[in-house]
């Protein structure tokens, strides 16, 4: 169903509109912002470049769901990215420690943010991104939490010439496949999840198991799918059956069923947002859990809150990001901190990717110094070494993944929880540069920006 | 997957899954049958049962006392809704109705946003319904056994109250003629109103029974008003006999197809659909048309 988008876009963009051209005004009287402008104007237009640049302050444009079964993973990454921007204008000391270079905005231009509801449906965010980009001159796009979408943005910023960041996307097709040269993916994904999982599985165990498979029928639940598939083989572990179900399935009991009569050992459930609520619930309420030991190769920002530590005891899983991380790293505990102190809960990963990610970006533009976008993949593309709350991490030039850890965490039982959101024991760190797939898996060479 | 066993479990669950859609479905189909309005925003009053149950769930801790207030809630919403804005909309055009109602679908959801956000909230079963059953071909939950009943009794009071009730028979005479039985001195605004609140109650009562099995968000509707209409469709438009059958069909194609193919049931579902359309447009248990 086709909801709120429209109205809240236009109230969102006509109002950035007038602000952005008020500022445009205002910086036509600055000559420190004419010097910067005669500089940009060095490189040829591209996309929305210069005009995207040009005035005192830059528009991002944000997509993500926040309605549908993936709403309540869309809203944490917007409100990250909403930190990301407050912090970047402010210049706060977490942003600095992200992006060295950044002293207030990006360039010195403050950053202005548009917020669309993508309903996660590639159709739906393409039409507000291309909104953002011709209407208020986007200097970057971003947002997603169906690997769908991620894969229509792309095209849409190789088009456009607009970089594009993702934020959640677990989809093995999100990078590297169709040679996506202007957009950059943060998190981990299929098959960095399933090469650090598979041998923790396996070592836990057992070699020689039934596996069913419960796949979300769109790109990113097969290539979750067939990630796994690849790495449990070598050790014997069968597929019995791969339920697929639609995207937004109100009752998987019809699912289920097929998977209580196979005689598997372990459910693998691909599910993610609502979806994975409702289908571990469902399962559990079959018997099927007490049956099966589930996996949850790619776990959801909000699954244990939503499913409670009964049903995520023991559940093995990876995950991007865990805020139990602030424990031991100080930009960890500043992110958490300055989050819960915004929004009032504690952040997950889709805040974390949204975050991140904006923080990547600053600190590409800072060393490009320009926003002419060939610059600034080339910034991406450089190898340069990145301080995170991660670690030092890194792009891949040939397919603009980031190399970064991969947690691997076991979900504990009520009496070990030390606080409300202690859902998770990160029980191993797996560095990423070892589980990543060939950089020309795919067959691509990314070749000129232009 | 094609086992026995599997055959006989899938065919049982297609009759559970089917009765809960049979239940919301038939709220659609009378509402349609009588006023004439397609109501859009019904997925919404499944929604809003389900909420407003688990708020009275958080408060009395009792599941039958949150069943109860969850469906005299929404019976008060449909009511109130009728009164405020539907009965406006009844001279005008099909299209004028199809958005006022879609409309109040976006505003219900928006506003259950606004209060309860998107994070999804649980209802577990009451304890008359937790564990497993075995039913010697399969193992099933007891809640959802006991769902069956449930529903299976609900429509049987509708049923009752459609034929078998002084109330009922002006309805269905409503539904051939609503001229005539207003000349005949019959109040019809007032067994609108009623029609079309019981009818929101319909769906409110599903939301709330089944929210132990399905968590609940704002735009859980979403999709179950979808395959509620692939149900009216199938079953013929304004047929509470036609809901039922309608609704135990289109159980039994997503159950029985996913043991084939499962990526495949909700495809078949809109086949089955298209089929009927073409070969017996009033749908199956539907009249002829409807003037």
């Amino acid at each position: 169903m086709a909801k709120n988008s429209d109205t809240k876009n236009l109230g969102l963009s006509r109002r950035s509109l007038l602000k952005s051209g008020a500022q445009l005004a205002g910086a036509g009287l600055l000559p420190v912002a004419l010097a910067r402008n005669a500089f940009a104007e060095t490189y040829p237009a591209l996309g929305t470049f210069p005009a995207g640049s040009a005035g005192a302050s830059v528009f991002v444009g944000l997509t993500t769901p926040l309605t549908g079964t993936y709403a309540a993973q869309g809203v944490d990454e917007r409100k990250g990215f909403e930190l990301a921007i407050e912090h970047l204008n402010a210049g706060h000391a977490l942003m600095k420690k992200y992006s060295p270079l950044t002293t207030k905005g990006v360039l010195g231009k403050q950053v202005t943010l548009g917020v669309a509801d993508s309903e996660a449906k590639p159709n739906t965010a393409v039409q507000a991104q291309t909104r953002f980009i011709t209407e208020n001159k986007a200097v970057m796009i971003a947002g997603c939490v169906s690997s769908a979408v991620a894969v229509a943005l792309n095209k849409l910023s190789m088009r456009e010439k607009v970089i594009y960041l993702p934020g959640i996307s677990g989809s093995n097709d999100t990078t590297g496949k169709d040679c996506a040269r202007y957009s950059f993916r943060e998190c981990h994904y299929a098959y960095s999840a399933a090469a650090a999982l598979a041998p923790e599985l396996i070592k836990t165990f057992g070699k020689n198991k039934k596996v069913a498979f419960l796949t979300p029928d769109y790109t990113y639940g097969h290539s979750v799918t067939s990630s796994m598939q690849e790495f449990l083989k070598p050790a014997g572990w069968t597929t019995v059956t791969d339920q697929v179900a639609p995207l937004g399935t109100p009752d998987y009991n019809t699912y289920l069923l097929n998977i209580a009569n196979s005689g598997a050992d372990v459910l693998i459930n691909i599910n993610f947002g609502n979806d994975a609520v409702n289908s571990i619930k469902q399962a559990n309420q079959l018997g099927i859990l007490q049956k099966m030991k589930l996996v949850m190769p790619y776990i959801s920002p909000f699954l244990s809150k939503q499913a409670g530590p009964e049903l995520m005891a023991g559940v093995y899983g990876t995950t991007e990001w865990w805020w139990t991380l602030s424990q031991t790293n100080e930009m960890a505990k500043m992110f958490v901190d300055e989050f819960k102190a915004k929004n009032g809960y504690t952040p997950e990963w889709g805040a974390h990717a949204g975050y991140v990610q904006v923080a990547l970006w600053a600190d590409a533009v800072e060393h490009a110094k320009t926003f002419y976008p060939p610059e600034v993949i080339k910034s991406y593309e450089s190898g340069r070494k990145l301080t995170t709350d991660m670690g030092e991490v890194s792009w891949r030039a040939e397919d603009h993944q980031l190399v970064r850890p991969v947690y691997i965490v076991k979900g504990k039982a009520a009496k070990d929880m030390k606080s409300p959101d202690d859902y998770f024991e990160i029980i191993e760190t797996v560095a990423g540069a070892g589980v990543m797939q060939k950089p020309d898996a795919f067959g691509c060479k990314l070749g000129s920006a232009t | 997957m094609l086992s026995w066993p599997n055959f006989v479990s899938q065919l049982f669950n297609g009759l559970a899954l089917g009765t809960l859609l049979a239940l919301i479905s038939s709220g659609l189909t009378i509402i349609y049958g009588t006023l004439g309005v397609l109501n859009l925003a019904h997925g919404a009053m499944f929604m809003m049962g389900g909420y407003a149950g688990f708020l009275a769930f958080q408060y009395t801790g009792s599941f039958v006392l949150s069943v109860i207030i969850g469906s005299l809630t929404v019976l008060l919403i449909g009511v109130v809704t009728e009164r405020l804005i539907i009965r406006h909309f009844y001279d005008r055009p099909p299209e004028d109705q199809v958005l006022v109602t879609f409309g109040l679908g976006i505003v219900f959801v928006e506003l259950v946003r606004l209060g309860f956000g998107s994070l999804a909230r649980q209802v577990n079963p009451p304890s008359w319904g937790a564990g497993v059953v075995h039913l010697g071909f399969l193992f099933y939950p007891a809640y959802r056994l006991e769902l069956l009943v449930i529903i299976a009794l609900a429509l049987a009071v509708l049923y009752y109250i459609l034929y078998r009730t002084q109330l009922g028979m002006i309805v269905r005479a409503g539904i051939e003629d609503a001229v005539m039985v207003d000349m005949l001195g019959i109040n019809i605004d007032k067994v609108f109103m009623l029609v079309f609140g019981i009818g929101a109650m319909a769906a409110g009562f599903a939301g709330i029974i089944n929210a132990p099995v399905l968590a609940l968000t704002p735009d859980m509707g979403d999709d179950i008003l979808i395959e509620t209409f692939v149900v009216v469709v199938i079953g013929g438009v304004g047929s509470f006999p036609g809901a039922i059958l309608g609704g135990l069909i289109s159980g039994e194609i997503l159950s029985l197809t996913s043991m084939v193919n499962p990526a495949y049931s909700q495809v078949m579902l809109f086949v089955v659909m298209t089929l009927v359309l073409m070969l017996r447009p009033q749908g199956l248990l539907g009249a002829k048309s409807r003037t």
